[in-house]
């Protein structure tokens, strides 16, 4: 099982994607983000980071990269494809998820971790029961999710909502649990196929026990365990 | 070369967090008369003589705004 990282410039986050992967036993790889060529992997990660330097919006230069054709083609086909961070501020401006990322409601840049309780879902990268409660760091600016009334009814009867922050037990506050102001809490979506998932949060930074949590595991296992399921 | 002049903005109903927050300040300043402040972009353009506003209108839809949660307006402000 082979990772494909793509790097735009202004990536950072692709070197902890690659140890992840590789704590975890599986193999991973970079795509230049000129490159069009993406054969020999079974998974695309697009990591976070400040692509093009997040000007005009977050992602949406990097929406044109070459290797985002290809990347388009790999989804459309059923490939499984994650966009951490930025790498969901990018899947939504390539519109293969729906909605937008804003500024945090407190124009504040949050870096902490969160507690993200599991949905009931068809994201083939998240195995976790429906009601697990996760810890994963977020880091970012523009977290806050939104899509219209329409985009969230039909992504809650298909269950495309993955992940939502939560308080340390898995309830949600009454006045919202998402320290950036995102819509319904909502964390991590995905496509109506299960294999396209975005989230903000970072599984990455909690697959090495030795930064303090293991609670990203699942996320890659999942997906993992997914293609061995489909190729065997 | 004809110049425009493009002002994207949050449309109606999406949280804009600036404009909220300078729409705070201006109030605790004491200006209690602002009930609204929207923040958006401005950009100017520069193209050849003739280019069609269409052609403007596909460059937002694509690249210097995103449909889902903006809207624009262009004006043509000069040619030379």
């Amino acid at each position: 099982m082979r990772f494909g990282v793509v790097v735009f410039p202004g990536s950072n986050c692709e070197q902890d994607v690659v140890h992840a992967v590789e704590v975890l036993g599986f193999e991973a790889g970079y795509i230049w983000h000129g490159d069009t060529d993406i054969s020999g992997y079974g998974a695309i990660v697009l990591p976070g980071g400040f692509s093009y330097g997040d000007y005009i919006r977050c992602g949406a230069v990097a929406r044109f990269s070459p290797v985002m054709a290809e990347v388009v083609r790999f989804a459309e086909r059923g490939g499984p494809v994650i966009g951490i961070c930025n790498g969901f501020q990018i899947l939504t401006e390539a519109h293969l998820l729906p909605g937008a990322l804003l500024r945090n409601r407190g124009l504040k840049f949050i870096c902490r971790e969160t507690t993200l309780r599991v949905e009931e879902s068809a994201c083939q990268w998240m195995d976790a029961e429906a009601g697990t409660v996760l810890r994963i760091p977020i880091n970012h600016n523009e977290g806050n999710y939104i899509c219209d009334p329409a985009a969230l009814e039909r992504m809650q009867s298909a269950g495309q909502i993955v992940l939502r922050y939560c308080e340390p037990d898995g309830s949600r506050a009454p006045g919202g649990s998402a320290p950036n102001g995102a819509l319904d809490d909502i964390a991590g979506i995905c496509n109506e196929g299960g294999n396209v998932f975005g989230l903000m949060p970072h599984p990455e930074r909690v697959v090495d026990p030795v930064v303090g949590g293991t609670d990203g595991q699942g996320v890659f296992e999942s997906i993992a365990r997914r293609i061995q399921e489909v190729a065997g | 070369m004809a110049r425009f002049q493009i002002f994207v903005t949050y449309k109606k109903g999406i949280f804009d967090p600036p404009g909220a927050t300078a729409e705070r300040a201006l109030v605790s300043l004491g200006y209690d008369e602002v009930s609204s402040v929207k923040i958006g972009t401005f950009i100017e353009l520069e193209v050849e003589d003739g280019t069609p506003e269409a052609r403007i209108a596909e460059m937002c839809d694509r690249l210097l705004a995103n449909p889902v949660i903006q809207d624009y307006r262009i004006e043509l402000v000069g040619e030379a």
